[in-house]
């Protein structure tokens, strides 16, 4: 509670004090040119951008019309100026006209958002379909039929976000590994969600579905623009909504092809490594930058958790209890909590290493070893 | 008269069955939540002040941008037009006052309880509502801290108040009219708070079953929203969108009514379009109802429902087009002056234009895929419910205030205020569409070096605005205090109508006899 009774009253008092500092603050790059939605790169965000563009001048005739006679009224008719007020009101058709003429305006209107709307929903006949998941706060990337498979998450240390290093270039827009997509080619987006609803959305593309937990939305995109498109999570969902961005890189045909084929005998390798015999320091170094990317957020980066929210894990009856029910956590999550299953976000690997990291980390000292192969054989007996 | 208000000051204000009392009490108490709701405002515009986290953790700020909505819709805007309705019905149908008046009562006390136990919720552990005002399943079953239990308790309270007080408007209309007050005579304030009761009756309920729902899911197995289970985490956004659209309109007719009456007034002519001007309130009403998943065009509706629910909103812009064109031909040719009230309803009508300009540009779907969400949607909503709602609500308090209290505003205090309050509104919110338009999600605790300026501009004015209404509650409370006195029943030269026939200050008990009407 004194917490939060802190943060209630220095955000009563900051102001002042950040108006006074203002001066000195504004950003270094200027960016009030940024004004209006981005054209984009596809056909679907053209067509999106034609019709604000004509919503904005079919208002902004109006609003001249209307605000300039009440304008020349609130000048003309002033009781200053010594005028007598008229007495007249109602008058048919005066009444008739308004009254029809705004609902010709829409039918007109209505035309081209018909043709816009029928782009948005035309997702038939793609040429590759990718499976996107939102979790708590990351996205998943799924190529069906490729085997390819990985998780995008914010790549922005936490001390950028806290003040206590300055902010790079591209702050809050960058991943640990963006979506790649092939030029010319009708990629369908397969949306749904993990835990929460996220919303995925790329301005540029014009794609924005909700990406709903046991359901399915779909979208597309197909442009012949390589380059790199940054989009965000539009559905509150949780502390991390901010945190979780979107980066899709488009590279030309031939370049998407040696990606993907990278991608695959990368996965091949994998496979390998799950039977292998990992040392101490091997899982304890790839556990804590699992840690900091997939567990700090809620268990914060020492463990210490946040009371009655996240739970702590120093000498957490399941840090510390038997590791058969620490893998059975992971892999299954806490039904109507937070905890859910690392089972599809995190390798075997990966998981056999935060188990690991946490249980010999911050005062724990259980000194056992947790190896992908445990991960594996606990998976196959469920 | 029979008597006059009891000497005790607590049951005076505790017991009261009094129209006005029970009104005075809803505006102050409406005024309290709109300074706290402000204050969230604040909290959220300071954090924002910068890219990163300066003052608040992400988790601290999506409670504070939740409270900050379900206290100024809840707890400001709504209980603030009841309140007017209370003061104002009786005296303009010429009945000496509502027609359940131990109803009135209790319609009102609940309210101060609803809000304690809402606003608890941030100093319990786990933190108050962190969903957003929309609550969104499954953010706000599985995924709610332990205190959602509070928060629906809290709505099903503050449900109840506003059926209680519709149910009291609705019979005090029906049952109390002065003889030859017939429907199509009332004040259009009557007519549109008419309106806006019968809409509340119809969905309050509605809200009070999704949150029922919820807590069946929170707590006793259900799955209405969960689809592991066989229910549909979309349903409950139709659910809430059903009750929640109508809802925006329960916000802002009352609002059309308080302008309807004021223009007229100060510019000394009868409004223009009577009858057309109640068909259109009755228009938007119905509207109201078949145009909810406007606000669901990215869950991936099949087309044809996506194609229905756009043209019909677009519907919408005639009959508001018509109230619009009616407010402006009412001022053409009068005698124009602009007291305070006058400044703010002018203001109401452009910036609520405005706001409907941008309200029909997000109904087109396939633009709306890019609006949807982002700060564009925040700017828009902001115009039609602070511009709005709030800008007509103090409209109306310097409008009828020297009625109620029998003593005159400062003047000059009330136009620094107003344009205070006009210059700031625009520079919190005209930034805003920009930013929704570069890219820029709402409910974001942090954002990209890009949206940097902006950001920093729209919260400079904010907290400008915020300092405006500090000088409203002193120009108020020294009006009440110490205002110069005046005694002339009309107070302002142009107005019209039964309330302006009471002496001031109005008595505290007024038509026991009931007037008679031409």
């Amino acid at each position: 509670m004194s917490k939060r009774a802190r943060a209630l009253f220095l955000g009563l008092f900051s102001p002042m004090i950040l108006c006074l500092v203002a001066g000195g603050a504004i950003a270094e790059e200027a960016t009030w040119n940024s004004l209006n939605m981005p054209e984009g790169v596809t056909e679907v965000s053209q067509a999106a951008y034609d019709i604000h563009m004509i919503m904005i001048w079919i208002c902004t005739v109006i609003g001249v019309a209307v605000f300039g006679f009440m304008f020349y009224v609130m000048f003309a008719h002033r009781k200053s100026k010594g005028v007598t007020p008229a007495n007249f009101h109602e008058n048919l058709t005066v009444e008739i006209l308004w009254t029809i003429v705004p609902a010709l305006i829409l039918i007109v209107m209505a035309v081209p958002a018909t043709t816009a709307l029928l782009k948005v929903y035309d997702t038939e006949n793609p040429d590759i379909d990718i499976k996107v998941t939102g979790y708590q706060w990351k996205w998943q990337y799924e190529y069906i039929g490729e085997g390819v498979k990985f998780m995008s998450e914010l790549r922005t240390p936490q001390d950028e976000i806290y003040g206590r290093a300055p902010k790079g270039e591209h702050y809050l827009r960058e991943v640990t590994e963006p979506l790649v997509i092939p030029t010319n080619k009708k990629v369908r987006f397969l949306i749904t969600g993990n835990d929460v609803i996220h919303s995925w959305w790329v301005p540029d593309f014009a794609v924005k579905r909700d990406a709903i937990p046991g359901l399915f939305t779909a979208a597309w995109a197909k442009t012949d623009q390589a380059g790199i498109y940054v989009g965000e999570c539009t559905e509150l969902c949780g502390k991390g909504h901010a945190f979780m961005p979107i980066v899709v890189e488009v590279k030309e045909e031939a370049e998407y092809d040696q990606w993907l084929a990278a991608k695959k005998e990368e996965a091949v390798i994998y496979q390998s490594t799950i039977g292998k015999e990992w040392t101490d320091a091997e899982l304890m170094a790839k556990g804590e930058s699992v840690y900091a990317i997939s567990c700090a957020g809620c268990h914060q980066a020492k463990g210490e958790g946040i009371p009655g929210v996240f739970p702590g894990l120093v000498d957490s009856s399941i840090v510390t209890g038997p590791v058969e029910d620490h893998i059975g956590i992971l892999i299954n999550g806490v039904a109507g909590s937070a905890m859910q299953s690392f089972a599809d976000q995190l390798s075997e690997v990966d998981i056999a290493a935060v188990i690991h990291y946490k249980r010999n980390s911050w005062g724990n000292e259980m000194g056992d070893t947790v190896q992908p192969i445990d991960i594996l054989n606990y998976k196959q007996t469920q | 008269m029979a008597h006059g208000p009891s000497e005790s000051f607590f049951s005076r204000w505790l017991f009261s069955t009094n129209h006005k009392d029970i009104g005075t009490l809803y505006l102050w108490f409406s005024f309290a939540m709109f300074l706290l709701g402000g204050a969230f405002a604040m909290v959220i515009r300071a954090e924002l002040f910068q890219p990163g986290m300066q003052l608040i953790e992400p988790e601290f700020f999506n409670q504070m941008t939740t409270m900050h909505g379900l206290v100024m819709v809840f707890g400001a805007i709504m209980p603030a037009f009841v309140g007017l309705a209370n003061w104002m019905i009786p005296m303009m149908i010429g009945a000496p006052d509502m027609a359940l008046p131990r109803m009135n009562n209790l319609s009102f006390w609940i309210l101060p309880f609803a809000f304690a136990i809402l606003v608890a919720t941030l100093f319990m552990e786990g933190g108050g509502p962190n969903f957003g005002w929309t609550f969104y399943a499954p953010l706000s079953t599985t995924y709610a801290p332990d205190t959602v239990n509070y928060f629906i308790f809290g709505v099903h309270i503050m449900g109840a108040s506003s059926i209680m007080g519709s149910i009291n408007i609705i019979a005090t209309v029906i049952n109390m009219r002065a003889p030859g007050m017939t429907y199509m005579k009332m004040p259009l304030f009557v007519w549109t708070w008419v309106i806006t009761a019968f809409l509340l009756v119809a969905v309050m309920p509605v809200l009070a079953g999704a949150v029922t729902m919820m807590l069946m899911d929170i707590n006793f197995g259900t799955s209405f929203f969960d689809a592991a289970g066989g229910g549909d985490p979309v349903l409950f956004q139709h659910v809430f969108w059903f009750f929640g659209h109508p809802e925006v309109y329960i916000i802002i007719l009352p609002a059309f009514g308080v302008v309807s009456q004021i223009i007229p007034t100060f510019s000394r002519k009868p409004l223009f379009g009577y009858s057309s001007m109640v068909y259109a309130t009755a228009s938007i009403a119905f509207l109201s109802f078949i145009v909810w998943a406007h606000h669901m065009f990215t869950v991936g509706m099949p087309i044809a429902g996506e194609l229905y629910f756009m043209y019909a909103t677009m519907l919408i812009a005639v009959p508001t087009g018509v109230k619009v064109f009616n407010w402006v031909t009412t001022m053409y040719k009068g005698a124009l002056t602009f007291e305070t009230p006058m400044l703010f309803s002018i203001a109401f009508v452009i910036l609520f234009t405005f706001g409907g300009f941008t309200g029909m540009m997000l109904s087109i779907a396939a633009a709306d895929t890019q609006y949807h969400d982002t700060y564009f949607v925040v700017a828009h909503f902001h115009y039609v419910m602070v511009a709005g709602a709030v800008f007509s609500g103090t409209a109306a308090v310097y409008y009828w205030l020297p009625k109620w209290c029998g003593r005159m505003y400062d003047e000059t205090m009330g136009k620094v205020q107003f344009w205070i309050a006009f210059i700031a509104f625009n520079i919190t919110f005209m930034p805003q569409h920009f930013l929704g338009l570069a890219g820029m999600p709402r409910r974001y605790a942090d954002y990209g070096l890009q949206f940097a300026d902006w950001n920093m501009v729209s919260s400079v004015g904010a907290f400008m605005y915020g300092g405006a209404q500090l000088l409203f509650l002193f120009n108020v409370i020294r009006t009440i205090g110490w205002g110069k006195p005046i005694d002339d029943p009309k107070v302002w030269e142009g107005a019209e109508g039964l309330e302006w026939t009471l002496p001031t200050p109005a008595p505290f008990h007024t038509f026991s006899t009931p007037p008679v009407l031409k």
